[in-house]
């Protein structure tokens, strides 16, 4: 039995309001254009969103209207036009390169639909690359990377290349790659895209059990039972945000029974 | 977090990874370098071969010495009618030393010819030379045993008497006749030593042969007042033997009341213009053999970056993920320098030692063998050349990949890491 409860927008800010809860991600009148010499594509109209840390967001919306470049932006892999993002607490304009990378080394993990695991390099070996970026000694990369790999349950497929590995393994070593920095948030554009319903629903356990850790999770998906295993959707069109509701997982609400 | 770090696995996995991946490639492109440095330093070293073969047959002479010695002269002057001949005297030799600055050593000659030399039973005639001590140094000539005559021989008119190699094995035989006694037209003169020309050549035969005494003996002992035939006198370091000439040949004009515009009168002659048109040729050839290597080296290079664009090209998306987790781009920078260096250092290197030892071997063989060509002695690969090869490679690496590196450092993640 699915029980869902949709909460609108107002009430999750008097919710805030009333709980305090860490501000992860604050994004205000986000404007984001395409331009080549001809034409200019607005992508981001100005977006306004607050992500609470410890959310369990998904972002949904017809192709096109901007749910990448979103992502992109939060990720700090993309620039942004105009508005204010803050992220962590930190304004987030007009960062250099090296800053930009600092912070996705330290504060973001990513995901992708298609994995993008390094391919000549071992299941053990992706996973500890962002320690690389750290200047963490291999040996404790190495440590580090099993550790991640056995919580995917990965462990015995520490030694194989990214080819031996299914695609759902392939996504759970990628999520062990995003994990390994012990990040505040984790990023990943349509995770389950690539994926057939059992593994997508292995992968989407797997986003539930980095949540309930307290990490910020925030995924681009055109599925709705995947948004439904999340915690609010938020629904773009046309480069601004046309729905956000709470939704009450089904898995939680079987544990409170 | 800004550099990479040079001595992490992972730095060099990438670089094994991508060679091992694309070995032909890889192969293909080391291999333009290997020959582009093999083809410098082997020219270089043959091109040191020919030089050092045509330097020998200058003999060791020094080459800033200079040759001074009377003529008649052809212009009036002072009331002195054409056709006289000056004569050179030991106080000429003396003024000159004295008066004009840059002058290293100097030795005056007195030749007398086939003299009676006497040691027992032996009778031999043969050349007797009046000298200065620094002649040994002026002329291409060594000591094979004892001493030259030296400072105090000239000063005290010592009677002593240095023989060539040839005459004294003809008067002692089998000893080198130190200390023994010469007669020369019947006057005792004490053997100092034995010498000859640093190396035997048809045109050294004379100093095989001759016997060395000192000026002022044989003034003392044989007459001839205080007449010279010729001096020899070398310029001081950095300074050109040339000018140096033009300085003791108007001197000597003046001394001697020859007209300064007389062509003749003091006759000189060095080497410097013959040695100096050769330094000039070989300077261009070995130009000309930089040149050429360095083009050979260059397309290698080219060929270098070429194959590194093509990899940055194929790594977008590996370089675009290394961006999202934390990649700086001057780490991104790092690494494809890095593998560039590497390629161009290993294969340099390699073409450098191959053609190192190439030259090295030709030139032992050549010694083993006993081979002696004309105009080609001893090849040799300079040790300033080959620095300058390796910290050219190391550059050569650095350029080579500095285009596909900024590049990389450029690719934009959100392109890179697109799902297509
Ligand atoms: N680099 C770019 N240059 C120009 N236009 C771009 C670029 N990237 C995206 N766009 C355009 O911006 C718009 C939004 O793209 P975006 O990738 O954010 O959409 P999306 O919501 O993720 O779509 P999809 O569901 O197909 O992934 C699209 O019209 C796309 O064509
Ligand atoms: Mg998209």
């Amino acid at each position: 039995m699915k029980a869902k409860i949709g909460v609108s927008w107002s009430l999750l800010h008097l919710i805030n309001r009333n709980h305090p809860i860490d501000k992860m991600i604050s994004l205000k009148k986000i404007r984001k254009a395409y331009r080549t010499d001809f034409t200019t594509l607005e992508v981001l109209k100005g977006i306004d969103l607050e992500i609470a840390s410890g959310e369990f967001v998904s972002i949904m919306g017809s192709s096109g209207s901007g749910k990448s470049t979103l992502l992109n932006v939060l990720g700090l892999l993309d620039d942004f036009d105009s508005g204010a993002y803050h992220l962590n607490g930190e304004s987030m304009k007009n960062l250099s390169a090296k800053e930009g990378a600092h912070f996705r080394n330290r504060l973001i993990g990513f995901g992708f639909q298609s994995f993008n695991l390094l391919s000549f390099k071992t299941a053990d070996e992706n996973v500890a690359l962002p320690l690389y970026y750290q200047r963490v000694d291999r040996n404790e990369r190495q440590k580090k990377a099993r550790e991640y790999l056995e919580r995917v349950g990965l462990l015995d497929w520490a030694d194989h290349l990214p080819t031996q590995l299914s695609g759902g393994q392939q996504q759970r070593v990628a999520i062990a790659r995003a994990l390994i920095t012990q990040p505040k948030i984790i990023l990943a554009d349509e995770p389950t895209g690539a994926l057939d319903s059992k593994t997508s629903d292995e992968v989407m356990g797997l986003f539930q059990d980095v949540n309930d850790e307290g990490i910020t999770v925030v995924l681009v998906t055109h599925e709705n039972d995947i948004a439904e295993r999340t915690k609010r959707t938020i629904l773009l069109k046309d480069g601004l945000i046309e729905g956000d509701q709470m939704h009450m997982s089904t898995a939680k609400l079987s544990i409170n029974v | 977090m800004n550099r990479l770090p040079l001595f992490d696995r992972d730095t060099w996995q990438e670089i094994f990874g991508t060679i091992r991946k694309h070995k032909l490639r890889t192969g293909l492109t080391a291999l333009g370098v290997f020959w582009g440095i093999f083809m410098l330093i082997f020219v270089l070293g043959m091109g040191e071969g020919l030089k050092n073969g045509v330097f020998r047959n200058f003999g060791d002479r020094a080459m800033n010495v200079l040759y001074v010695w009377p003529t008649a002269t052809t212009v009036p002057f002072e009331g002195f009618r054409p056709g006289r001949y000056p004569r050179f005297t030991l106080d000429d030799v003396d003024f000159v030393h004295n008066n004009i600055s840059d002058i290293e050593s100097i030795s005056p000659r007195r030749t007398l010819s086939e003299r009676n030399v006497v040691v027992g039973d032996n009778t031999e005639s043969t050349e007797i030379r009046g000298e200065y001590e620094d002649m040994i140094r002026l002329e291409a000539l060594k000591v094979y045993e004892g001493r030259y005559i030296n400072e105090r021989d000239v000063a005290d008119k010592r009677k002593v008497a240095v023989i060539g190699e040839r005459t004294r094995e003809l008067l002692f035989g089998d000893d080198t006749g130190i200390g023994q006694y010469v007669r020369i037209d019947g006057m005792p003169f004490q053997v100092v030593g034995s010498f000859g020309p640093v190396k035997i050549e048809s045109w050294t035969e004379d100093d095989m042969e001759a016997i060395v005494i000192p000026l002022t003996t044989m003034q003392q002992v044989f007459g001839g007042g205080q007449r010279i035939d010729y001096f020899v006198c070398s310029a001081a370091p950095d300074v050109r033997v040339s000018l140096l000439e033009n300085k003791v040949v108007k001197a000597l004009k003046e001394r001697h009341n020859i007209a300064p515009d007389d062509p003749r009168g003091v006759a000189s002659d060095n080497l410097e213009e013959e040695f100096g048109s050769i330094q000039n040729l070989f300077g261009g050839i070995t130009a000309f053999l930089w040149f050429v290597g360095i083009g050979t080296l260059m397309a290698g290079i080219v060929g270098v970056g070429n194959i590194m664009l093509i990899v940055v090209k194929e790594r977008t998306r590996e370089i675009g993920l290394r961006k999202a987790m934390g990649a700086t781009p001057v780490s991104i920078i790092s690494m494809i320098l890095i593998e560039s260096i590497f390629i161009t250092s290993i294969s340099g290197y390699l073409g450098l030692l191959c053609s190192t030892l190439l030259v090295g071997g030709l030139d032992a063989i050549m010694v083993a063998q006993g081979t002696n060509f004309e105009n080609f002695h001893h090849p040799e690969v300079d040790l300033s050349v080959g620095i300058g090869a390796l910290v050219l490679l190391v550059v050569a690496g650095a350029v080579a990949g500095l285009i596909p590196a900024l590049q990389a450092s450029r690719v934009n993640p959100v392109h890179a890491l697109k799902d297509e």
